[in-house]
């Protein structure tokens, strides 16, 4: 696996907009003094006059956003996802969300692989808080490819938009010729018939590797890459349930609320299906390395394997 | 437009306030009526808006970051023609595009607000927004005095001097009262003024009822370049109406059928007196 192509999403994020920057010229980017760690460096590098830095004050950079929109622009606000989306929360409901304006946010650093900086700076909660805001389309993806698809389907939505992004270096897994992205639509990485697991982000490969540990074993695991929490695919979920009748779910993210939370809200109304749900499990994180951490959580291949397993019985 | 039109106009503009709220039997009179000189002086004569064609490209912008004082913007904008003046009955009702604080469903009305310290950052986005185009249109925002103290009011204003946002003007009504109490009591903003200079705003101090200083201080905005504005206006909250001036229980609060009754002969005192002047 060590040939294995590997690219932090928030580069992607960088690198997306700096291409689409040059197809739509109403296209700005605002920071909070991070543009370094966002990787919004490179879209200023090509346009600086279309870079705003708004120091650090996200809550007014979101208000900043509003105003743009309103005047013709397509802006991303960009920050971590503790500041985006926990810090300007409500700026980010009654600026943005309530009047359904055309703003995007790029957060950056979401979860437990920021690492080293520690539970201040890991934002589990970011999907909880977005999701629960009426009109905001909500996606988490899983490696460069679909990073830069879903900044791309961002710009050619009209309404608000939320993109979680991660710090750390994670696989491509969805190179393959018949990738296609649409907002609202999730896919089936892996076809099995025992068990669904439905993982979103950085998870994704984690539950391929467990679905593969599995197989080994006997266990045949489908694995259902879930890029948009909101709208949900739900009749991907549900179908894939119906054939399998138990449904694990996997998120570098709070069990309250995010993914997992999500998929029960849809089984239980459409499909009652015993669910279990892994990722943060109501605690903080703290310092470490990513790939500790995940460890720690159990959210890497063999701690999703065990945790598939232990659920089996 | 001269000023005794003006004052007309104003009348009208409180007298729709009164009776908003007092069909709503809830809303915020007090500061509606402090500001409403300078919604109806925005409105008849400084805005470059058209009522037929609300979203026009070019019309300059208004947010009211004080969205709570909605039915002041609300009544203003009926008189200047942006809907029917008896819709001002259905404020706060359920299925009425006159929603307790300002959204985007009314007529006339640039963004959503209400949630104090928000709306200045969406002007000053309006503002730089224009300035990266070089549209010449010009973005006005109307603050309280108590909503100074949210924070993101001093992120905006540093943002906005920092930029040189000179076609951004930002009001603020002095009345000196909060929903607590006096201002200065609860946690000052004092001195409105300096703060703002600090920056790198041109302030602007005036009686917020006198038109002759308000339609002065607008010149001079236009006339300021490189650098945004500040119109700190003096004003005496509840203005008009006898019982509520200078009275923080009228803040928040619906006048019952006796109360209206005598806030509207008091305006109606006032339109008689207007008259005469004219006659």
């Amino acid at each position: 696996m060590a040939d294995v192509k590997k690219i932090a999403t928030r580069e992607s994020y960088g690198n997306a907009l700096k291409e689409l920057g040059a197809e739509y010229p109403n296209l700005v980017v605002l920071d909070a003094d991070l543009a370094a760690a966002t990787k919004t460096g490179t879209f200023k590098k090509a346009y600086p006059e279309r870079h705003i830095d708004c120091g650090i004050a996200e809550c007014n950079m979101v208000g900043i956003a509003a105003g743009l929109s309103l005047v013709g622009k397509i802006p991303f606000v960009s920050s971590f996802a503790m500041f985006a989306a926990g810090r300007a929360f409500e700026q980010v409901r009654n600026s943005v969300g309530y009047p359904h304006l055309n703003v995007k946010i790029g957060a950056t650093h979401a979860g437990i692989t920021v690492g080293e900086d520690g539970a201040s700076h890991q934002c589990n909660e970011d999907l909880a808080l977005m999701r629960a805001i009426p009109g905001m389309v909500v996606m988490c993806p899983s490696d460069d490819i679909e990073a830069k698809a879903a900044v791309r389907a961002a710009v050619e939505y009209q309404g608000p938009v939320y993109i979680r992004f991660g710090r750390s270096a994670v696989p491509v897994i969805n190179d393959r010729p018949d990738y296609h992205f649409e907002i609202g639509k999730g896919s089936v990485v892996r076809e099995g018939s025992d068990v669904t697991i439905v993982a979103t982000g950085i998870c994704v490969d984690s539950a391929l590797g467990a679905a593969q540990k599995l197989q080994e074993e006997g266990i045949s695991a489908e694995v259902i890459n879930i890029c948009t929490i909101k709208p949900l695919d739900e009749d991907l979920i549900v179908a894939s349930a119906k054939k399998t009748g138990r449904v694990v779910t996997v998120e570098e993210h709070s069990v309250i609320g995010g993914l997992g939370s999500a998929v029960c809200d849809a089984l239980s109304a459409k499909l009652p299906t015993p669910v279990k749900k892994l990722g943060m499990q109501d605690v903080f994180g703290e310092s470490g390395s990513a790939a500790a951490l995940v460890a720690k959580y159990g959210l890497d291949a063999e701690g999703v394997y065990k945790s598939v397993k232990e659920y089996l019985g | 437009m001269n000023n005794l039109e003006l004052k007309k106009h104003a009348n009208d503009v409180r007298k729709g306030i009164v009776t908003a709220v007092h069909s709503a039997k809830a809303g915020h009179p007090g500061g509606s009526l402090s500001a409403a000189d300078m919604y109806t002086f925005l409105y008849f004569e400084e805005l470059n808006i058209d009522p037929a064609n609300p979203g026009k490209e070019d019309r300059d912008r208004f947010v009211l970051s004080k969205g709570h004082t909605a039915p002041g913007l609300y009544s203003a904008l009926a008189y200047r023609g942006f809907f029917p003046v008896e819709d001002l009955t259905t404020l706060r009702k359920l299925g009425s595009y006159l929603q307790g604080h300002p959204n985007l469903h009314t007529p006339g009305v640039d963004m959503a607000s209400g949630s104090l310290g928000q709306g200045i950052s969406a002007a000053v986005g309006m503002a730089l927004g224009a300035k990266m185009d070089n549209k010449d249109f010009r973005v006005y925002t109307l603050l309280g005095d108590g909503e100074l103290e949210e924070g993101q009011v001093w992120e905006a204003s540093m943002f906005a001097g920092h930029r040189k946002l000179d076609n951004l003007v930002v009001i603020v009504d002095n009345n000196n009262l909060q929903i607590d109490g006096p201002i200065d009591q609860v946690c000052s903003p004092y001195p409105i003024d300096k703060k703002f200079e600090a920056f790198n705003f041109h302030v602007i101090n005036i009686d917020a009822h006198d038109f002759d200083q308000i339609r002065a201080a607008f010149r001079e905005a236009r006339a300021t370049k490189g650098q945004p504005t500040c119109i700190v206006m003096h004003s005496l909250k509840g203005k008009g109406v006898s019982f509520m001036e200078n009275s923080v229980d009228w803040h928040g609060k619906a006048p019952n059928d006796e109360e209206y009754a005598v806030a509207m002969a008091d305006l109606e005192k006032i339109e008689a007196e207007l008259e005469k002047e004219e006659a």
